[in-house]
């Protein structure tokens, strides 16, 4: 676990610099992350990470691709264009929400 | 009298038709399973039947040798739950079954028909699945004349049943082709969407290396889109694309197909469920166990034994009107074979990822945990008698339903 600085707040985040406490997260903070990542957050992304903080504090976990696609209302096509190269897990990260995990 | 309903003779229902027959008096309650076969499938076991260690009559025995003799079965297709009218339609003579509490144990089922190019001319030719008695079977012939290659496992998309599966296919796969001695010709490849085959801070760690020790290949990160069955090839979202000369598939998996017709469900069919009490979200008189559930927890049988255990104390508290306990904590318990006689063992719950120690006794064992060992391998081997005759007879286990950290090493 490191402490990063963002936005002059300490953010608690694992190595590959996903939150580890999403009670910290705000929406001025994802922009930050999706910056990072290349993003720049329109309509559409805001759409997707919206549902998937929602579905996510039911769930207690990350929601997978498939998931997002039918829950959220978007193409997978789509979803890789607005978040390309691993959507469920770029999603995961800029909504302040734990990397998706298998079991070991 | 009152009705409980279970739907799906499966591990989970198995055993809960056991645990309440055990602890509710049959003048006062009518016990009803439906599922749609006579035959009860050892799971577990396919994993085995494409190497030829089990053939498909090792995994199948009789659905009611295995229910308690004052349990109602009744075979049949369940065409609609209607839970706000505390009923089940049924095919078999049209039936419409009412009950008091229905639990539902419908378990998961492979949908490779979700990936384009996975079920067309090369299903079951070039393309297999292990997670059906005819996929396996159907693998274990083409193994056994198989003259290597590149073989591509692949995982369509998580949640699957049995996460370690695909990790224990490859390492019994390594195993396999060095004992017909073509080893050498056999190129193996682990594709998954996740980050790699280990997840986890503490497995990564100590089991990081035994795929390169193994010579196994893994590809992260891949969203299977589709494939192409006359290209040899499997084609992600973001355009990568691996070759392939034998493909298995570990297709997507859903909650079965009456969950999606009552509407039951969320997107992968699976039912929104309480984590710590295992009833329905939106229906009191609804428990749901197994692989049916929507919960963050592992679908394998381990869970739904602990889960068994669980919800019977709570039933019977909720019957005489007490509240549920939130005490099921998640906990999984899977072996996993790794070839050559060897095995490893994990024990984890929702919050506590595996660790390394020994089980079920601290310091004693005999199972390793997170290790590999000669006594794991046994432990697996063992645990298909210990499934029939003990598990799904609801007899207690020498492992408790909540996760212990006594014996692991932090």
């Amino acid at each position: 676990m490191v402490t990063k600085e963002m936005l002059g707040l300490n953010i608690e985040v694992n190595e590959e610099g996903f939150m580890l406490d999403t009670s910290q997260w705000t929406p001025e903070l994802a922009v930050e992350i999706a910056k990072a990542e290349g993003i720049e957050l329109t309509d559409a992304h805001w759409q997707v990470i919206n549902w998937c903080r929602q579905i996510a504090g039911v769930l207690g976990v990350s929601p997978t691709l498939r998931q997002i696609t039918k829950g959220a209302g978007v193409s997978t096509k789509e979803l890789f264009k607005l978040f390309p190269k691993g959507p469920a897990k770029k999603v995961a990260k800029i909504a302040g929400l734990g990397k998706p995990q298998g079991c070991v | 009298m009152k009705r409980i309903l279970i739907l799906g003779g499966g591990t989970a229902g198995t055993i809960v038709a056991n645990k309440l027959s055990q602890e509710l008096s049959p003048d006062e309650w009518k016990i009803t399973v439906v599922d749609q076969s006579e035959t009860h499938l050892y799971q577990p076991g396919l994993l085995f039947i494409p190497f030829g260690i089990y053939s498909e009559n090792d995994v199948k025995r009789p659905r009611r040798d295995y229910l308690p003799r004052d349990v109602e079965v009744v075979i049949s297709e369940i065409e609609i739950i209607e839970p706000d009218k505390s009923q089940v339609r049924i095919k078999k003579d049209k039936r419409t079954l009412r009950y008091d509490y229905l639990i539902i144990t419908t378990g998961s089922r492979i949908v490779p028909e979700e990936t384009p190019g996975l079920t067309e001319q090369e299903w079951h030719k070039s393309i297999f699945d292990f997670y059906t008695p005819a996929g396996s079977t159907a693998l274990a012939k083409k193994l056994r004349t198989w003259e290597g290659g590149r073989l591509v496992l692949n995982i369509a998309e998580m949640p699957i049943k049995c996460p370690v599966a695909p990790l224990e296919f490859m390492f019994l796969a390594d195993w396999f082709f060095h004992e017909e001695g073509i080893r050498d010709r056999v190129d193996l490849t682990l594709v998954t969407p996740l980050s790699g085959a280990f997840t986890k801070p503490r497995a990564a760690e100590r089991l990081g290396d035994i795929l390169e020790q193994k010579n196994i290949k893994v590809v992260p990160e891949f969203n299977i889109m589709e494939v192409d069955p006359d290209a040899n090839k499997i084609i992600s979202y973001d355009e990568q694309e691996v070759a392939y000369d034998l493909l298995v598939s570990i297709p997507i998996n859903m909650g079965s197909e009456v969950i999606e017709r009552s509407g039951l469900g969320d997107e992968l069919a699976f039912i929104p469920t309480d984590k710590h009490t295992l009833k329905a979200q939106k229906f009191d008189n609804v428990f749901v166990l197994g692989d049916a559930t929507n919960l963050p927890s592992s679908k394998a049988g381990s869970v739904a034994h602990f889960e068994g255990d669980v919800f019977i104390k709570n039933f019977l508290r909720y019957i005489d009107g007490l509240d549920l306990k939130p005490t099921f904590d998640g906990h999984a318990n899977c072996y996993i074979e790794s070839g050559f006689g060897k095995g490893f063992l994990i024990d984890f719950n929702y919050d506590v990822e595996p660790l390394p120690g020994k089980f079920p006794l601290p310091g004693v064992g005999p199972f390793s945990l997170l290790q590999e060992s000669r006594m794991n391998h046994w432990g697996k081997v063992l645990f298909r008698w210990m499934y029939w005759n003990i598990l799904l007879k609801g007899k207690p286990m020498p492992i408790t339903a909540q996760m212990s950290m006594a014996g692991k090493w932090m």
